[in-house]
């Protein structure tokens, strides 16, 4: 078997006696569209921010194609290439989206230490900041502050930056919570979008999101890995239905 | 769609930036008999400043700033008195380099924590040098500091003692303009943008990959060394050190210039310090014995009505009557 794009082998984590990760040994594939999906506090975010290097592990190892990353400090991760967006924006607020964009993607082409030229002369910087900005678009809220655009944009700026680090790995937690159904449409367009070549981790509890853009799905329960498998199957799993899926299939 | 123009220009020098310095050669020619005061304002502005970058910036909360300052003036007060080294321009560099070297050495340490963990190890780091210079008397002139000090010529050629009001303002403000424009091309570069990035939210730029720790150790270091320099040019200005220059009562005044001018905006230490001394001037010739009352009442003012200082209300005014933003 060829290395993963992600895989973890193990991968336990405690806090004190709970056990919030238990064993996971997950992979995903180069370029998938994977959902990881599981009843509130199942360990979910607790896994992506092990994936990230925001949480260490208590044991086991995570691997970027093939290579131990399990002891790199975050901001390393990041130059490897892996990504994330968080379940509750974490944004600039009183910065404005160009500005948001830019700052990323200054640190991803390795200018954002750069004392002696203005933010707003790196030409390249805000190009990128630009293409992405339209590519999930909100150009025409480029030069307004994040604090006074709507929620449900503000999603999209979270999407816009972890682009901007131009990742092999992104890992979206829950992209639609707290955007009104009527905006929703506008970041199913973006994550539909997304580049074909970036392995697509997401959390979320939208089961409409989750089977239309998932080709592989795995359940999380208590930590540990519960089910794993096509749209199709997982459905179809009597168990999985009746602990987590419930009757939101059945119509 | 020109949000990128729109970023490019902002950064770019605004004619109205050259007023604060025409004003500052109008005072010299209009108030001749202030120059000392004015002296002092300028000392303020830049102390103000330098602060303004851990600060507002950054977002560094610290109470112990003075150290940076008192670093820099026992520096050229030390170096003049011992050492009969007395030129302004290499006493102005070392302080920085001194002020540096401290504020690089405790910011490897102490940027490690956060929050009132963070403020109270600022304060601690001030106090030790405080004691240092207390118990230090052979070199450090103890309780009593060192008075009389002499500094040589600027170039050679100005005059520059306490007597020499003219060439100190003028020095002073040449000093600060250079300071201000190393602190404006910082805070308008992909620095100075990290750095407003980590203070408006640390666990993203964590996310973007930012080396967080690492940039608000090189922010406090610069921050250090022109707090440095301030203090330099107060011990040449007033030829003396004491310990007063790294007290908590310096290192809590200028947080007040800071709050009350608005901070993380490059021109509240201007207004705060003009402000702040102004008011504390005033107030004092007209009640001798309680003029920090005023100047508490002002505070408790700002502080609820102006969250974000005098500019910040004028800030609040042109969004409300004017479209543009800042």
């Amino acid at each position: 078997m060829s290395a993963a794009m992600l895989e973890t082998r193990d991968l336990c984590k405690n806090f004190g006696a709970l056990e919030v990760s238990r064993e996971v040994n997950f992979r995903l594939e180069r370029g998938a569209r994977h959902a990881l999906i599981g009843p509130n506090g199942a360990g979910k975010t607790t896994f992506i921010n092990l994936l990230t290097g925001a949480l260490l592990p208590s044991r086991g190892n995570i691997l970027l194609e093939g290579e131990d990353v399990t002891s790199l400090a975050q901001a390393r991760r990041v130059k490897r290439g892996i990504a994330r967006t968080f379940q509750i924006n974490q944004l600039f607020r009183g910065l404005t989206v160009l500005e948001n964009v830019c700052i990323a993607v200054a640190e991803r082409m390795g200018v954002g230490g750069s004392m002696l030229r203005a933010a707003g002369r790196h030409a390249d910087v805000i190009a990128e900041a630009m293409r992405l900005i339209e590519m999930v678009k909100l150009q025409e809220d480029a030069g307004r502050r994040v604090v006074e655009l709507p929620y449900g944009r503000q999603r999209l700026v979270e999407i816009a930056i972890a682009l901007g680090l131009n990742p092999r790995v992104l890992l979206l937690d829950e992209p639609a919570a707290g955007i009104p159904s009527a905006e929703s449409h506008i970041l199913l367009d973006a994550i539909a979008t997304l580049p074909k070549e970036i392995a697509v981790l997401i959390i979320e509890h939208d089961m409409d999101l989750v089977f239309r853009f998932a080709e592989r799905i795995t359940v999380l329960v208590s930590g540990a890995i519960f089910a794993e498998g096509t749209p199709a199957e997982i459905a179809d799993n009597a168990e999985v239905r009746s602990v987590y899926l419930g009757t939101a299939l059945d119509g | 769609m020109n949000a990128p123009m729109e970023l490019a220009r902002r950064h770019r020098l605004q004619w109205w930036e050259a007023l604060p310095w025409i004003a500052a050669l109008a005072c010299f020619f209009a108030f001749p008999n202030y120059l000392a005061f004015g002296t002092q304002v300028l000392v303020t502005i830049l102390f103000a400043l330098s602060l303004d970058l851990v600060l507002g910036y950054a977002g560094i909360v610290t109470l112990g700033h003075a150290a940076f300052f008192g670093a820099g003036a026992y520096t050229v007060g030390m170096m003049a008195m011992h050492w009969g080294w007395n030129e302004p321009l290499s006493g102005l560099l070392a302080a920085a380099l001194v002020a540096g070297a401290i504020g690089l050495a405790s910011g490897l340490v102490l940027l490690r924590t956060q929050g009132l963990a963070l403020l109270m190890l600022t304060l601690c780091t001030m106090a030790l040098l405080e004691q240092a210079a207390n118990m230090g008397a052979e070199w450090t002139g103890g309780f009593d500091g060192m008075p009389g000090l002499s500094f040589g010529k600027i170039f050679g050629l100005f005059g520059f003692d306490v007597l020499y009001y003219k060439s100190q303002y003028l020095y002073a403000l040449a000093t600060l303009l250079i300071c201000f424009l190393a602190v404006r091309t910082l805070v308008y570069s992909s620095f100075g943008q990290s750095l407003t990035g980590i203070r408006e939210n640390l666990l993203r730029m964590h996310a973007v990959g930012a080396p967080v720790r690492a940039r608000q150790v090189i922010a406090y270091t610069i921050s250090a060394a022109l707090a440095g320099v301030a203090g330099a040019l107060f011990a040449q200005a007033n030829g003396y050190v004491n310990l007063a220059v790294l007290g908590l009562e310096r290192s809590a005044g200028v947080l007040i210039v800071l709050i009350l001018g608005g901070y993380g905006r490059l021109y509240g230490a201007f207004v705060g310090a003009i402000a702040y001394m102004l008011l504390e001037h005033l107030l004092a010739k007209a009640y001798p014995t309680a003029w920090q009352l005023g100047l508490g009442v002002t505070l408790i003012v700002v502080a609820l009505f102006a969250r974000n200082g005098v500019i910040g209300m004028f800030d609040a005014l042109r969004r409300r009557f004017g479209g543009t933003r800042t």
